[in-house]
């Protein structure tokens, strides 16, 4: 196995275009290290991209809208005061991954590139509408967050292309978003259901709102008929009715050692349920 | 495999090895560098027994390379205790029997050393929170926060 520590993402990719064998990009590690050690992967090659200049940064843009490098870490996402109350959901999610010491090197890019259906941070990156930069040996494109995830441990990206940064639109006037899973204990567990709501009020009028569900399909998955149901409602009853069944009709899940097919159909309903509570609330600014 | 020189500071000291890439940080501080403190209780990140500093963050060594350490700092539950005095923490786990077998112990204590830098008065529930990455079989917990939570007390008493 060889070790590069590289200086920019063009050099990356001149490496992993180059590769003959298996390569992996190193931010964080805490997935990477984890399959290495138990050997369930074998690279050739590490591509480390912590020294490329700009990884670490948490950049507002001029429309408002957010930049995050791709080794931002779960810690430094959660101290950026601004960034938390624009998007308290993205940054919830990400927080839940891990332990302390994992959050001190986990990354959004990472979560998003593990690929697994039960990533913490991908429905509230989602929701949320974000893209990432995407670098490879075909040049550099924009993706949709939500056209990354593939299948359980696959993502979309060719071979030899990176994620460089994340992009969250901005936030505006009036939006809230939420992110809850369901674990069978308070920490260190993973997402027996995830769900992530956005959403954006006029007065008390929901004039948008993008549901996001996990764990329960073999990607996380948007769902547009959850978000179609609270659009032009105030959350009233009759919404949420609507909200928890297009919630429950999107589910694919299977039964596993963390939960049945009907549990995490049952609790598919109720998280969107109360993230969109959630969500709801923060938008009219009654909560942070 | 070719094998990668690193130079890093572990515990305010300059220290050098050779490592090969798929190394742990956690390997090198026990078998090259002899600071057999930090232990492997899982290897993936879920037990804690490996927490260190680097630059100042807490993380599993586990879960770093030893190439990753290049030019940064680490500090140990070996750097504890200043000149053969124990620092207040492991006094209080004492103190407490806030150990047991012990295996635990050091990245707990380095965890909850990290805590108390940025957080001088923690409730029970931030240092839960907080040592919930550092698994003990043998106290149930409840002895590890109390012992925390004096060693708090003493150190907001003693700046």
């Amino acid at each position: 196995m060889r070790y590069h520590a590289v200086e920019s993402f063009d050099e990356a990719v001149r490496i992993s275009a180059s590769a003959t064998g298996i390569t992996r990009f190193l931010a964080g590690g805490t997935d990477v290290l984890v399959q290495l050690r138990a050997g369930s992967i074998q690279p050739d090659d590490i591509i480390d991209i912590k020294h490329v200049p700009g990884v670490k940064d948490i950049t507002r843009r001029a429309d408002g809208g957010w930049d995050i490098g791709a080794a931002v870490s779960g810690i430094e996402l959660g101290a950026h005061a601004e960034l938390c109350r624009d998007w308290p959901g993205v940054v919830e999610g990400m927080r839940l991954v891990g332990s302390t010491q994992v959050q001190g090197r986990a990354t959004l890019t990472g979560n998003l590139c593990n690929g697994s259906p039960a990533a913490d941070s991908v429905p509230g990156l989602m929701a949320a509408g974000a893209t990432v930069s995407v670098t490879g040996p075909d040049g550099a494109r924009v993706v949709a967050v939500a056209d990354i995830p593939k299948s359980p441990g696959k993502t979309n990206l060719k071979p030899g292309e990176v994620i460089t940064r994340v992009h969250l639109p901005p936030r505006g006037e009036n939006g809230g978003d939420c992110y809850l899973r369901f674990i069978p204990r308070t920490e260190m567990d993973i997402a027996v259901v995830g769900c992530a709501v956005s959403l954006r009020v006029s007065g008390d009028m929901i004039t948008e709102a993008t549901v996001a569900l996990g764990a329960v399909a073999p990607t996380v998955v948007l769902v547009p008929a959850a978000g179609a149901a609270l659009v032009g409602s105030a959350l009233d009853d009759a919404a949420l009715e609507a909200l928890v069944t297009a919630a429950r009709a999107a589910c694919r899940p299977i039964s596993d050692r963390r939960g049945t097919v009907e549990f995490r159909i049952e609790v598919a309903g109720v998280l969107a349920r109360r993230a969109a509570s959630i969500a709801y609330a923060r938008a009219k600014g009654e909560t942070a | 495999m070719s094998r990668i020189h690193i130079t890093t500071t572990v515990n305010g000291e300059t220290a050098e090895f050779l490592t090969e890439p798929r190394e742990t940080l956690l390997d090198v501080l026990r078998n090259q560098l002899g600071l057999t403190g930090s232990k492997e209780g899982c290897g993936t990140g879920d037990c804690g027994a490996c927490s260190v500093l680097l630059d100042g963050v807490l993380v599993s060594s586990c879960l770093v390379l030893g190439v990753e350490a290049q030019g940064k700092t680490v500090e140990t539950i070996e750097g504890m205790a200043t000149d053969g005095a124990l620092h207040p923490l492991q006094r209080q786990f004492i103190e407490h029997a806030a150990l047991q077998c012990g295996f635990c112990t050091p990245g707990i204590l380095v965890a909850a050393k990290a805590l108390l830098a940025q957080n001088d008065n923690p409730t029970e529930t931030e240092i839960r929170y907080w040592l919930a990455g550092n698994l003990c079989r043998c106290t149930g917990y409840d002895k590890i926060v109390r012992a925390v939570q004096d060693a708090a007390a003493e150190m907001r008493g003693a700046a």
